[in-house]
Parts: C-alpha cells; sequence; structure tokens
C-alpha cells in the first residue's frame, strides 16, 4: 500500500514536471542556504577554537603596565613554587627585520622567552630543538624559527644551522616551530625565539613585561589565576580593600585568562551560527508555504480525481496519505538535492574564500528532517482538504 | 440485496429546500437487472448515490446485501463503495494519468488486495471486456466505447455485489451504446446485479424490471390501478416489489 502511494506521488509529480521542480527550488534553497551558512558559522567557531587551543590550554597571559617595583626572573621563579601553577615563562617581544643574505623579511617578531615557552604555549620543534637552560645561562645567538621566516629567507624549511640576522646580529639557527596557520593574536609561523636572558640584553629590558603561566590543569586556572593576583597585588602594594576595584588594578597589570576568552567567543560564534541558521530558516519556511500553495492549487485541480478515487473506495486516510506523501516527496527530494549542492557549495566556497567549512552530522540530519517536517506542516492543510471532500460534489466539480 | 424503505432526501438551494427524494422504498434481489428510470430533476441521480452510499439519506432505511447502511460511519460506507458497488459512470471517470490496466487496479489497491491475486484480476476483467491489447493505453487514447468498457472492467475487477450504472450510454453514440448495453445484458446473463438508470426509455426497455422515479416518488403504472381496481398497491414499494408483480401488470 505504501509502495504503491509513493509510486502514485511520483506519477502526480512526474506528471507536472515544471511546477515540481519550481516548488522543489523553493526547499532546495531553503536547505542550501540553512546548510552553507551554518557551515560557515560552525567553520568559524572550530577555527576560532582551535586557535584559541593552538596558543595553549590552562593559559594565563599576565601584562605589567607599571614601572613602580619592576617583576623579575626571580618573583616568576617564586611564583612557580606553588601547586597550582605547572609553568611560567617570561617573552619579550619586539618587531623586527630579519635578513639572510640579502634577502629580508620585516613582518617578523622577536620572541626573547625560557624553555617552558615550547610547553605553555603548544610550541612543536619540528627539526632541531628549543632554547635550552644553557642558552640563557651563555646569552648564545642561538634561535628558534617559525615557518614563515624559512620560507620567506630561506625557501626551504631545512634551515638549522643557517644563520640568520635580526637587528644587526647574526643567529644561528637551532630549530624550526611546526606550522600553525594564523592565529588570533599574531602567528608563531613569523617568529624568530631566542634566549630571554639575550633579549633582555638586547633590548635593554630588566624587568618583565609580560609572562605566560600555565595552570596544572583546567581545574586549577580559577586558582592560578587568583594566586597571580594575589602575589603582584601585594607586590604592588594594592591592598585587598581595592582588590575588586578593577580600574586601579589595570593601571598595575592584567591577567588575561584563555578559557574566559573561548567561552566567550565560543559563545559569541555559536549565536552567530544560530543567527544565520534562522536567517536561512525563514526561506525554508518560505519555500515550504511554496509547497502549500502548490498543493492547495493541486487539491482543487484534481477535484474530480478525488472524487473517481473516493468513488471506488479511496478512504479519507487513503486520499490524506496520497497528498502527504506527495509533498513529503517533493520536500525530501528538494532536501537531498539540497543538501548535495550545499556540500558542494560549501567546499567551493571554502576553497575560494579558505574558509573552514564544517559540515557537521546534525546539521545534515536536521536539514533533511527540517525540510521533511515543512513538508508534513505544509501538506497537511491541502491533504486533510482533499480528504474531507465528499464524493458527489467532487464528481460533480467541473475543474 | 437492495432493500430502501421510506428514503428522503432534502436538499437546500437558497432559501428553498428541495425534496429530492420523497420517502422512496424499493427492494432489488440478487441477480435482477433494474433500470431506474425518470426525466432530469426526478431525483433519479439522488436515488443512485444513495444507493452508491456516495450520499446518506436523512431519513428512512437502507440496507445493501444485509449491510445496514444507514448507521454505517464514513469509514464502513468507503468500505462498501470499494467492495459491494461497482460504479459505472455517464462521464467514464478513468484516470487520466493511469493506463487501462492501472485504472483498473486502482479499487483492488485500496482494497490491499495481493499484487499477484491483483494482477489475475485485473487480467480476467480486461479479457471481459476484450481489452486486454490496450493495456497500456491512456483513456484519451481510447474511443468512448472502449473507455466505458474500461470502467466496466474497473467495476467488475472489485467482484462487487452490484454494478450501478448512471447513463452509461449517455456520452456514447447510439452503435456505442448498443454495444455497452449488449455488455450489461451479457453480465447480466452471467449473474450480477445490475442497477441502471437512465432517461432514455429505449434503453430501460433492455432491463429485466423498470421502476419509474418523478418528482421524488416512485411512480405507480398507471394502468395498473386500472387493471385492478379492487386491489390498489398501497405504497409505491409494493408496486415495484420485483418482477412477479410486474408481470400482473402487464395482464
Amino acid at each position: 500500500m505504501i509502495i504503491q502511494t509513493i509510486r502514485m506521488a511520483l506519477k502526480a509529480i512526474a506528471g507536472n514536471k515544471m511546477r515540481s521542480a519550481l516548488t522543489m527550488t523553493g526547499i532546495v534553497i531553503g536547505v542550501i542556504a540553512v546548510v552553507v551558512l551554518v557551515a560557515i558559522g560552525q567553520g568559524t567557531t572550530s577555527s576560532v577554537t582551535s586557535s584559541i587551543e593552538g596558543m595553549g590550554t590552562n593559559l594565563l597571559t599576565v601584562n605589567i603596565r607599571t614601572y613602580k617595583n619592576p617583576i623579575t626572573t626571580d618573583d616568576l621563579d617564586v611564583l612557580k613554587q606553588n601547586g597550582s601553577i605547572s609553568g611560567i615563562a617570561p617573552t619579550l617581544t619586539q618587531s623586527v627585520t630579519a635578513e639572510a643574505g640579502a634577502v629580508s623579511y620585516d613582518s617578523g617578531s622577536i620572541v626573547g622567552t625560557t624553555p617552558s615557552y615550547e610547553s605553555i604555549r603548544n610550541q612543536t620543534v619540528v627539526s632541531g630543538r628549543f632554547i635550552k637552560d644553557p642558552d640563557l645561562d651563555n646569552r648564545s645567538y642561538v634561535a628558534v624559527v617559525g615557518v614563515d621566516i624559512a620560507d620567506e629567507l630561506f625557501g626551504t624549511r631545512n634551515v638549522v644551522g643557517e644563520t640568520i640576522k635580526v637587528d644587526g646580529y647574526d643567529f644561528t639557527i637551532i630549530g624550526l616551530l611546526e606550522e600553525k596557520g594564523s592565529t588570533t593574536s599574531g602567528s608563531s609561523d613569523s617568529q624568530i625565539i631566542v634566549p630571554y636572558t639575550l633579549a633582555q640584553r638586547l633590548y635593554s629590558e630588566t624587568s618583565v613585561r609580560t609572562f605566560y603561566v600555565s595552570a596544572a590543569s583546567s581545574a586549577d586556572v580559577t586558582n592560578a589565576q587568583a594566586v597571580v593576583e594575589s602575589y603582584l597585588n601585594s607586590r604592588f602594594g594594592i591592598s585587598a580593600d581595592s582588590s575588586d576595584n578593577t580600574e586601579s588594578i589595570s593601571r598595575y597589570y592584567s591577567v588575561f585568562n584563555q578559557s574566559d576568552m573561548l567561552s566567550t567567543l565560543s559563545d559569541t560564534t555559536g549565536t552567530l551560527t544560530l543567527m544565520l541558521g534562522g536567517i536561512a530558516g525563514i526561506s525554508l519556511l518560505v519555500g515550504g508555504i511554496g509547497i502549500m500553495n502548490i498543493m492547495l492549487v493541486s487539491v482543487s485541480e484534481r477535484t474530480r480525481e478525488i472524487g473517481i478515487r473516493k468513488a471506488i473506495g479511496a478512504s479519507r486516510g487513503n486520499v490524506l496519505t496520497q497528498f502527504l506523501v506527495e509533498a513529503l516527496v517533493v520536500s525530501l527530494f528538494g532536501g537531498l538535492l539540497g543538501l548535495g549542492l550545499a556540500v558542494g557549495l560549501a567546499g567551493i566556497l571554502g576553497r575560494a574564500l579558505s574558509m573552514t567549512m564544517v559540515i557537521s552530522p546534525e546539521i545534515v540530519i536536521l536539514a533533511i528532517a527540517f525540510s521533511m517536517c515543512v513538508g508534513v506542516v505544509f501538506g497537511i492543510y491541502p491533504a486533510n482538504k482533499a480528504s474531507r471532500l465528499r464524493p458527489i460534489q467532487a464528481l460533480r466539480y467541473e475543474g | 440485496m437492495i432493500d430502501m424503505k421510506d428514503i428522503v432526501k432534502q436538499y437546500k438551494m437558497g432559501t428553498q429546500t428541495v425534496m429530492a427524494l420523497d420517502g422512496v422504498s424499493l427492494k432489488v434481489r440478487e441477480g435482477e437487472f433494474v433500470a431506474i428510470i425518470g426525466p432530469s430533476g426526478s431525483g433519479k441521480s439522488t436515488l443512485m448515490n444513495i444507493i452508491g452510499c456516495l450520499d446518506a439519506a436523512d431519513s428512512g432505511e437502507y440496507k445493501l446485501a444485509g449491510l445496514n447502511v444507514t448507521d454505517a460511519g464514513e469509514g464502513q460506507l468507503t468500505r462498501i463503495r470499494n467492495e459491494n458497488i461497482g460504479f459505472i459512470f455517464q462521464g467514464f471517470n478513468l484516470l487520466g494519468k493511469l493506463n487501462t490496466y492501472e485504472n483498473v487496479e486502482l479499487p483492488l489497491i485500496y482494497q490491499r488486495v495481493k499484487p499477484a491475486e491483483r494482477k489475475r484480476r485485473v487480467l480476467s476483467a480486461l479479457e471481459r471486456v476484450s481489452l486486454a491489447d490496450r493495456m497500456n493505453h491512456r483513456p484519451n487514447e481510447l474511443s468512448g466505447g472502449q473507455q466505458q468498457r474500461v470502467a466496466i472492467a474497473r467495476a467488475l475487477a472489485c467482484r462487487p455485489s452490484i454494478i450501478l450504472a448512471d447513463e452509461p450510454t449517455g456520452n456514447l453514440d447510439s452503435k456505442t451504446g448498443r454495444e455497452i448495453m449488449g455488455m450489461f445484458k451479457e453480465l447480466h446473463e452471467s449473474g450480477n446485479t445490475i442497477l441502471l438508470i437512465t432517461h432514455d426509455s429505449a434503453i430501460a426497455e433492455q432491463a429485466e424490471r423498470r421502476i419509474s422515479i418523478e418528482d421524488g416518488k416512485i411512480k405507480l403504472p398507471a394502468r395498473k390501478l386500472t387493471v385492478f381496481p379492487g386491489r390498489p398497491c398501497e405504497t409505491a414499494a409494493e408496486a415495484c416489489d420485483g418482477p412477479e408483480i410486474q408481470k400482473e401488470v402487464r395482464i
């Protein structure tokens, strides 16, 4: 019976190809819009999330704003004793122009830091090694470089042992960092990492201006932040009373919590995805109204047919199912076609705009389910109308 | 087969109420070939619709093949239509998008007959109306007579208790009309109960028994009252109750 009903629906759809195609187009466009826009939204979310995670999880970024009572590496050693802190690394960053032979690269930055930076910032050395303690003690002119530096200056990634000139000083390259791609706060791909002590000497900076703290675990992040804040408060003589006065504290230092940022950003992108999906959903709704419109036309056009069917024994249920299945088939075909086109379009867009597109199974199921829902919801009224026709009136109808 | 008592049906036309059927009583036995004859507006189509369970009477009793139709709900009426009644219409009423085979098959699909059995019955019905070679033709590729034969095959395929034909020759030329009437006679001879509705007395003549209807009432044959003045029929139903009485009237 169901097979027969589907066959009848297909026949009715095929009997009116142009109209069916146009009706389907509404659903197709709706589904494409939903899938592609949500893919863009989810792609953005995932690329933002992964770039933040790429900077290291459990991460606190501390910026010192005052020159009173300068913080030194000794202070960091004290902080490091705390159980909730697993690592701490000061950094000293300068924008520089790097040269190798006649080639120069001016969008690099030099970062002086300590060996623990490697694990705190999730850096991986793909060849050679990272900065080690003896390099700090000896203030060696050694550098670990990002892939952009290697590509731009040497045209190869086989750069360990090469010499690079930064601000007139020659550095021996001892390692190459793994490619990270662009991140929200400057890429490590264009960094030149040198020993912290050497950077301090080169840029005549004795105090620590920026340091990264990694908490022992994600549960310790808040703890670690409190430890750092209370240490800095006492260090700068900020009383406990004014500790909730964030504005006065921010004149001395700021602590930036990576997980806060992550959740804020994913909230934002989540809202964005929802909004894009919602807007696209409206077009799917419009497609549904198109189905309803056509089905209503079809019901009045086929009044006589319905009358004949009823006279030879079709029940209300038979007629209802027939029209509902027709609406469902149109919307399902539209949905599947739209999905196929959307996957293709997402691929093309992703490549053309070098955007990350994520088509999750959830959205695929959602798009299909939603288009079927549209078919049922907007098909039920016309189908019901058809099934309620009295056979004699329907038979007399001159369409 | 059909047993109707005091069937009343009214229609509202604007402010006026039209009495389409005014206390019609009627009996048709199994295997009979009955013609209901009446001019247009006499209520014969309304009667046919009620007999065919396409419409419900306002009052009265109606039994079809032992089933009480008066109390039947929508679902039951659908089943009765499907299983007990084979309709043949003036305008053929075939589905234009289906071919001959599919048109005949359709009521069997609604009856949920198994595919193999369905095929057997469709083919034998088509054989019967000699249209087996036109199986894949659409109605618009067939002549009027052929279309009506498809409709007859569709009615036969259901093995109905009664075949209801509403002006079956009305849209056909007289030669084809005779062919179709010949087919009805054949069906009657092989044991089918046939109820024919027509305004054409020449067509009605070919039936075994005729019932006249006028202004919503079964008309008493005028001669009867004069032939049997001492024993008038009390109701129209009695007058029309079977071939025996009809024969008496003829005497």
